[in-house]
C-alpha cells in the first residue's frame, strides 16, 4: 500500500507541470501582449507606464523564461493580479468564490450519485422490463438535454410562470433581517434550481454505469452461489453484488470532478450564482488573463487531487489493488 | 480485402443495425437534418437574418409556426439554417478529434515502451483539465470565429479516442498475423495502416458518433454564452441566448432551439449505440 501510494504521489509532479504548461502556452496563443489587453481596458495609462507593465510582468524576457517566472510564483501560491479595476489579487478572488461552488458541487454531487446508484441497481435487476425501459429512455433524453437549456425550462416553469423559486442570485435583497432560520430557508430557495441543473449534468451517464456494472457483476459466479445457498433476493442484491458493482464507481466519482467543475460556468452564470465558474466567465468575457490563468491551473490541481483521492479510496476499498 | 470489408457491412452489420429500430429512427432523424440543412433557404419563405420591425416577439402562429424573435425574425427560419452550424461543428470537430486521437493511440499502442508512457501522460494531463473551462480560455483569447471553434473543440476532445485506440492496437499487436506480417517484412507504417488501423476502428466509429452529440452539444452551450457562432449566422444555442433575454414574454424562444438540440443529440445517441450493439461480437450469432 505505502508503495503504491508513493508512486501515486511521484505521479503527480510531471502532471502538475504539464499542467502549468498547457496554461502557460494557451494563455500565450493570444495575439498581443496581456499588457494590450489591460491597456486597452485603461486607455489613460501612457507609453512609459506601459514599459513599466511590460517589466513587470517579465513579458521583454524570453518565453521560457517568463514560465520559469511564472511557475516560481505560483509555487508560493502567488497568481498575480486582476486586470479588472479593482485591482486585487487572484488569489484573494478565487478563495472568495470557492466556499460557494464547491459544497454546491458536493451537494450536487451527492445528489446526483444517491439518485443515479438505486436507478441504475433498478434498471439491472428488472433487466429487460418495462421499468428497465423506461429508464433506459429517461437516461436517452438525460443525455441529451443541454443543460443550460434544462436551467431556462426550470426557470420559466419554476420562477416565472409558477413564480415559486427565485431565479438568480443568492439570497433576496434585504435577507440580512431575517431570522438564521428564514435566512437558511431563503438560501435553500435560491439554491433548489441551481442544484437540480447541476447534478442533472451527469446524473444520466452514472445511472447507466451502474446499470452495466451492476449486470456484469450479476453474472458472476458467486452471486449464483449466494443464491445458491438461499440467501434472499434482497441481501443478494443491495449486499454482495453493490458492493462490487460500486468499486469501479469510485474512478467515475473521480472523473466527474473536472465535468462538474466545468459545469458549474454555464449554471452559475445562468442563474447569477457569484461562484468560481461566473468569476471564469467574467474574467474570459473582459479578458482578465491572470484571472483566466489562475482558475484554469486551480481547476485542473483540483482534478488532480479528486482523481488521487478516489484512487486511493479504491485501493482502500479494493483489497486486490492493493496487493499489487 | 475490399470485398470482405463489404460483403461484412452488407451481410452482417447494416442487418443488425436495421433490426435496431430506436438506431433507425436514429439514422433517419440525422439523415433528415442532412437535408434540412441543405434545402435551407427552400424550405422557408423568409431570410434568416430579415430584421422585420413589424413583427418582433409574435407568438406561433400559422405565418410564424416557432414565433419571432425580439428583431422580428423568423424562428423556424433561423432553427432551420442553425442546423448547418451544427451539423458543420460536430462533423469537424470530430474529424480532428478522431485523427489526433487515432494517431496518438496507434502510435503509444504500437511502440510502447517510453512513447506510450509519454503520450498517456500527456493523455492523463489533458483530461485533468475541466474541458470547458479549456476551450473557454482558448477561444477567449483568440477571435470566436467557427472555425476556431471547431478546432479547439476537437483538440479538447481527442483523448478518449486515444485511450480506445490504444486498448485495441495492445490486443491486435500480440496476434499471429501481425508477427506474420512483420516476418515477410513489412514495414512498421505498412503494418500500422493496412493491418491495424482497419481492425481497430469499429470502436472509434463508436466514440465519433456519440462525439458527433457532444460536440453539438458543447458548440451550443458555447454560443449561448456568447462565445460560440457570433449574431446574425444562427445558431441553436445563440437563439437560447435571446430566449433567456426574454424568457418572461416569450417562451417560444426558448422552446424550440433547444428541442431541436436534444433531439438532434439525441438521434447521435442512438445511432452510435445501434452501431456499437451491431459491431459487439459478444452479441453476435
Amino acid at each position: 500500500m505505502t508503495t503504491y501510494l508513493l508512486k501515486r504521489i511521484a505521479m503527480l509532479v510531471p502532471l502538475m507541470l504539464g499542467i502549468t504548461l498547457i496554461t502557460f502556452t494557451v494563455i500565450h496563443l493570444a495575439p498581443g501582449e496581456p499588457v494590450d489587453m489591460q491597456m486597452a481596458m485603461n486607455p489613460k495609462v501612457g507609453k512609459e507606464a506601459r514599459e513599466r507593465l511590460t517589466k513587470f510582468y517579465g513579458l521583454d524576457k524570453p518565453l521560457h523564461e517568463q514560465y520559469f517566472t511564472w511557475l516560481g510564483k505560483l509555487a508560493r501560491l502567488d497568481l498575480g493580479r486582476s486586470f479588472s479595476s479593482d485591482n486585487r489579487p487572484v488569489l484573494d478572488k478565487i478563495k472568495e468564490r470557492l466556499p460557494i461552488t464547491l459544497p454546491l458541487n458536493l451537494v450536487a454531487l451527492i445528489i446526483e450519485f444517491g439518485l443515479a446508484i438505486p436507478i441504475g441497481v433498478l434498471a439491472a435487476v428488472k433487466r429487460d422490463t418495462v421499468l428497465d425501459k423506461g429508464i433506459t429512455v429517461i437516461v436517452f433524453l438525460g443525455f441529451a438535454v443541454p443543460t443550460f437549456w434544462l436551467a431556462l425550462l426550470l426557470m420559466y416553469f419554476f420562477g416565472v410562470k409558477l413564480n415559486w423559486l427565485p431565479i438568480s442570485g443568492l439570497h433576496t435583497l434585504g435577507y440580512e433581517s431575517y431570522s438564521w432560520l428564514g435566512r437558511l430557508w431563503d438560501l435553500t430557495k435560491h439554491l433548489i434550481l441551481p442544484v437540480c441543473v447541476a447534478s442533472f449534468g451527469s446524473f444520466a451517464g452514472v445511472s447507466r454505469y451502474m446499470r452495466s456494472a451492476m449486470l456484469q457483476v450479476i453474472g458472476q459466479d458467486y452471486i449464483t452461489t449466494a443464491r445458491a445457498k438461499g440467501l434472499s433476493e434482497r441481501v443478494v442484491i443491495w449486499k454482495h453484488a453493490l458492493r462490487n458493482a460500486l468499486l469501479p464507481l469510485i474512478t467515475l466519482l473521480g472523473f466527474s470532478i473536472p465535468g462538474l467543475i466545468g459545469g458549474s460556468v454555464i449554471f452559475e452564470t445562468i442563474f447569477a450564482i457569484p461562484g468560481m465558474g461566473q468569476l471564469f466567465y467574467q474574467g474570459v468575457m473582459s479578458r482578465d488573463y491572470p484571472v483566466v490563468m489562475g482558475i484554469l491551473v486551480i481547476g485542473a490541481f483540483l482534478t488532480l487531487l479528486g482523481n488521487l483521492i478516489a484512487d486511493i479510496s479504491y485501493a482502500l476499498a479494493d483489497p486486490r489493488i492493493r496487493q499489487q | 480485402m475490399t470485398t470482405f470489408k463489404t460483403s461484412f457491412i452488407a451481410s452482417v452489420f447494416w442487418p443488425r443495425l436495421k433490426r435496431n429500430r430506436m438506431a433507425m429512427a436514429g439514422l433517419i432523424v440525422v439523415l433528415l437534418l442532412f437535408a434540412v440543412s441543405l434545402m435551407a433557404p427552400f424550405l422557408t419563405p423568409y431570410d434568416p437574418s430579415a430584421i422585420n420591425a413589424w413583427d418582433v416577439l409574435q407568438s406561433p402562429s400559422w405565418k410564424h409556426w416557432f414565433g419571432t424573435d425580439e428583431l422580428g425574425r423568423d424562428v423556424l427560419t433561423r432553427v432551420l439554417f442553425g442546423a448547418r452550424i451544427s451539423l458543420k461543428v460536430g462533423f469537424v470537430a470530430v474529424g480532428i478529434a478522431v485523427f489526433l486521437g487515432t494517431l496518438v493511440g496507434l502510435a503509444a499502442g504500437y511502440y510502447g515502451g517510453w512513447v506510450d508512457s509519454l503520450l498517456m501522460r500527456c493523455v492523463d494531463i489533458m483530461l485533468c483539465f475541466p474541458s470547458f473551462f479549456l476551450i473557454l480560455a482558448v477561444i477567449a483569447f483568440l477571435n470566436p470565429s467557427i472555425w476556431i471553434i471547431m478546432a479547439v473543440i476537437g483538440l479538447t476532445g481527442w483523448m478518449g479516442v486515444a485511450r480506445l485506440v490504444r486498448a485495441e492496437v495492445l490486443a491486435i499487436r500480440e496476434m499471429d498475423y501481425i508477427m506474420a506480417a512483420r516476418c515477410i517484412g513489412c514495414s512498421d507504417l505498412r503494418i500500422i495502416l493496412r493491418h491495424i488501423l482497419p481492425n481497430a476502428l469499429s470502436p472509434v466509429l463508436v466514440a465519433a458518433t456519440l462525439g458527433v452529440a457532444g460536440a453539438i452539444l458543447t458548440e451550443s452551450a458555447l454560443s449561448f454564452l456568447g462565445i460560440g457562432v457570433q449574431p446574425p449566422t444562427p445558431s441553436w444555442g445563440n437563439i437560447l441566448t435571446s430566449g433567456k433575454d426574454y424568457i418572461e414574454f416569450a417562451w417560444w424562444l426558448s422552446l424550440f432551439p433547444g428541442k431541436a438540440i436534444l433531439v438532434t443529440v439525441l438521434a447521435y445517441n442512438l445511432l452510435g449505440e445501434g452501431i456499437r450493439d451491431a459491431l459487439d461480437p459478444r452479441t453476435m450469432k
